[in-house]
């Protein structure tokens, strides 16, 4: 008799815990029909030869084989790729919270320096190579031109090999106006108190950046540190519609190398194996970078077991 | 030395005056209070003093030295900031040391003036700690002990006990005055609650809307307040008011009169009477100073409203006949009730009259409350003592 009511209790439980998730239900269809799936099923597509039109074969692991041992192109794009994070990522960083610094004074049309400094990452990334496809133009470009005027005959930017990767990051900087505005927040949710008591104590202006600003920062940081790696690694309009990866694949970045595999060879299942490459790449550098933030990151909220024992 | 002398100030927000040309003069080793309502313009004054805001006009001279234009580090000061404002990825002993080490004092002095400053304040054990595993109290120390180790000449504190509970703030409060004593340091206190102003000051500073209205001794606001707008701010509860006819009866007398009035007053003032009193002035006496009397001997009529009974004490609020709403302040056992109908006195000598622009025409005081204003001044001037070179 009393197995009847407990378990209509129990089911009654069971529904009120899956109540949430109903309510969450449209976001989980949508995850599990448009990511988790796709993903699984590229995972699946790189263990087979997949032309896009043809006999689909599974051939094990030989997608990865051939692409580490077999395929140069693979080491040459993850090379340049590399090379573009390496000026990417700091330009991206140390130039945001230099703007987001100079936005945060309060000097008269702050606010309007703030709308034009963001400007260029609302832009559309294909007008956004024209314009610099123009800049950096050989004969008629903007660039070689007012170097001219200073007397000095420009490189040509695009076809040099010695050139053209920075002549990528410098145009990729141009969307560093998200990287600012975070920083710009971050600053701004810093108590001014801080900065008058450090200026009562007679601390130098570097050393209110050095010491206050950046480790208050330092979670904001963090997360423009790993975006920027992603961001560097999935480098592919710029490079594509500026350089087409050359000149001598001198920007042959590795998204590049993926898309190229995809839908100018249309291999598959190839393709799909590059992705997880790129995906375990940046997954291990993400989680490097996360596992050394405890040594640099500074959390408001949190209190480190470590900390209260030592404290 | 270290006076405090301001001359003039004049400091606007964009269009708004809010400080309206402010003068002081701060004895060197003397504990001042900015008091008065919220939005008077302390905070904008401690901070013109520490140079954290640019002033529009005027002086300010610590010691010998014109400070007007110095920056905040060249001051000679340190301030105690509302929110502690401590650098909270710091340690306390960061948090002390960090100006130090920046300001190239040698190692060795920065840990015995941060171990100083600890022992003063009780937190050597909390120097390893962040401000985060901190309690209020603790922090506020900290805030305190950060001031302490600059060892300066004055020091600002912006309502520095506002964010503690009731219990704490009133331990802080024997600290803080434990600290001047010790220190023997000029120290400038903002703070909105009279308490904290009348119990820890040597003087304090009223301020109404950005002007200086009284500075004087605790005493002297209370017993003798220059003006309508300190003695309705100073005394809890309020002081109450009627608007009565005033004229010259004698050399130092005043009769008042008037409608509200039932019976004339006649009170001894201070000092000679320069011009004669006429027109619409202001009676002012205090709760506590009320008689409940009979009908015949009562100045004003009134039905009370409500009696608090607080034990030692009851406060009654009553309306008076004319509308006005009074309080009176009587012992705890008075059989008073709601509803009853008083009859109110006002003893000459508890009489404070105001002329129509709301200056205190000064009252003779009694002999027992004048010595002893007289000798919180003189312990004011005990310790202002260095400054009369
Ligand atoms: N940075 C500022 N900008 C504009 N107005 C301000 C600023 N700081 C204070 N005020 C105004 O000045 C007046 C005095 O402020 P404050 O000195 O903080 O008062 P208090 O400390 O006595 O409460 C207030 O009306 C306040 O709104
Ligand atoms: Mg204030």
């Amino acid at each position: 008799m009393g197995t009847n009511p407990d378990s209509a209790a129990q089911r009654s439980r069971t529904l009120e815990k899956l109540t949430p998730y109903l309510f969450i239900s449209p976001w989980i269809l949508g995850f599990l029909a448009f990511t988790l799936g796709p993903l699984l099923f590229s995972l699946v597509m790189s263990f087979y030869d997949w032309p896009v039109v043809g006999e689909r074969t599974f051939i094990g692991i030989e997608n990865y084989e051939i692409m580490l041992t077999q395929d140069p192109l693979f080491w040459d794009s993850l090379w340049v790729t590399i090379k573009f994070g390496l000026f990417f990522v700091p330009f991206n960083i140390i130039l945001g919270l230099l703007l987001a610094v100079l936005l945060n004074q309060r000097v008269i049309g702050s606010g309007i320096f703030r709308t034009i400094f963001y400007l260029p990452s609302v832009i559309s990334g294909v007008a956004l190579v024209t314009i610099w496809a123009w800049i950096y133009s050989h004969e008629y470009g903007i660039l070689n031109f007012l170097l001219g005027l200073a007397g000095i005959e420009g490189p040509n930017w695009l076809g040099d090999p010695s050139w053209s990767l920075l002549a990528i990051v410098v145009a990729s900087l141009w969307g560093l106006g998200g990287t600012m505005l975070i920083l710009l927040t971050g600053l701004q949710s810093i108590p001014k108190e801080l900065y008058e008591a450090a200026k009562i104590s007679g601390v130098p202006a570097w050393a209110r950046l050095l010491f206050i600003t950046i480790p208050m920062l330092s979670p904001m940081l963090l997360f423009t540190f790993i975006t920027s790696i992603i961001a560097a690694f999935q480098q592919l309009t710029i490079a594509l519609l500026l350089t087409g990866g050359g000149p001598l694949e001198s920007t042959y970045f590795f998204a590049m190398y993926i898309y190229d595999n995809a839908f100018k060879h249309f291999e598959m299942g190839f393709a799909a194996a590059n992705s997880w490459v790129m995906f375990l790449i940046i997954l291990a550098l993400s989680l490097f970078v996360m596992k050394s933030s405890s040594a640099w990151v500074y959390y408001e909220g949190e209190m480190k077991n470590k900390e209260n024992a030592d404290g | 030395m270290a006076g405090v002398q301001i001359n003039q100030l004049h400091k606007k927000f964009g269009d708004v005056p809010v400080l309206k040309g402010v003068d002081l003069e701060i004895a060197d080793g003397e504990f001042v209070s900015f008091l008065g309502p919220s939005g008077c313009g302390k905070t904008t004054l401690l901070r013109s003093i520490a140079g954290l805001e640019r002033i529009d006009a005027g002086a300010v001279t610590l010691g010998a030295r014109d400070i007007t234009t110095l920056q905040p580090a060249k001051r000679d000061i340190a301030m105690v900031f509302q929110n502690y404002a401590l650098y909270p990825h710091m340690s306390v002993y960061k948090n002390l040391s960090f100006g130090l080490s920046l300001n190239g004092v040698p190692r060795r002095e920065i840990e015995e003036r941060v171990q100083n400053a600890a022992r003063i304040l009780q937190i050597t054990e909390l120097l390893k700690r962040r401000p985060k595993q901190l309690s209020g109290g603790q922090r506020q120390r900290v805030a305190i002990g950060r001031a302490i180790v600059r060892d300066p000449k004055l020091f600002l504190l912006d309502e520095p006990l506002s964010n503690l509970d009731a219990g704490l703030r009133v331990t802080m409060r024997v600290e803080l005055a434990n600290l001047h004593k010790r220190l023997g340091v000029t120290m400038i206190y903002v703070t909105h609650d009279q308490v904290e102003a009348m119990t820890l000051s040597n003087r304090v500073v009223v301020l109404d809307k950005g002007k200086v209205a009284q500075f004087g001794t605790p005493l002297e606001l209370f017993y003798a307040p220059e003006n309508l707008f300190v003695a309705g701010f100073i005394g809890s509860p309020k002081m109450n008011f009627l608007k009565v006819d005033a004229r010259t009866v004698g050399a130092r007398q005043i009769e008042i009169s008037g409608q509200s009035l039932g019976l004339p007053i006649t009170v001894d003032m201070r000092s000679e009477l320069k011009e004669s009193s006429a027109g619409q002035h202001t009676l002012g006496v205090r709760p506590d100073n009320i008689e409940f009397v009979s009908e015949a001997d009562a100045h004003v009529h009134g039905q009370v409203v409500l009696v608090e009974r607080l034990g030692t004490e009851s406060q009654v609020h009553l309306t008076l006949d004319d509308g006005q709403q009074f309080t009176v302040i009587t012992r705890g056992t008075h059989p008073v009730v709601a509803n009853d109908r008083v009859h109110l006195r006002f003893p000459a000598q508890h009489c404070h009259i105001f002329n129509p622009e709301g200056e205190a025409i000064p009252r003779a005081l009694d002999a027992e409350t004048r010595s002893l204003i007289d000798r919180q001044k003189g312990s004011q001037q005990a310790t202002g003592s260095g400054e009369d070179q």
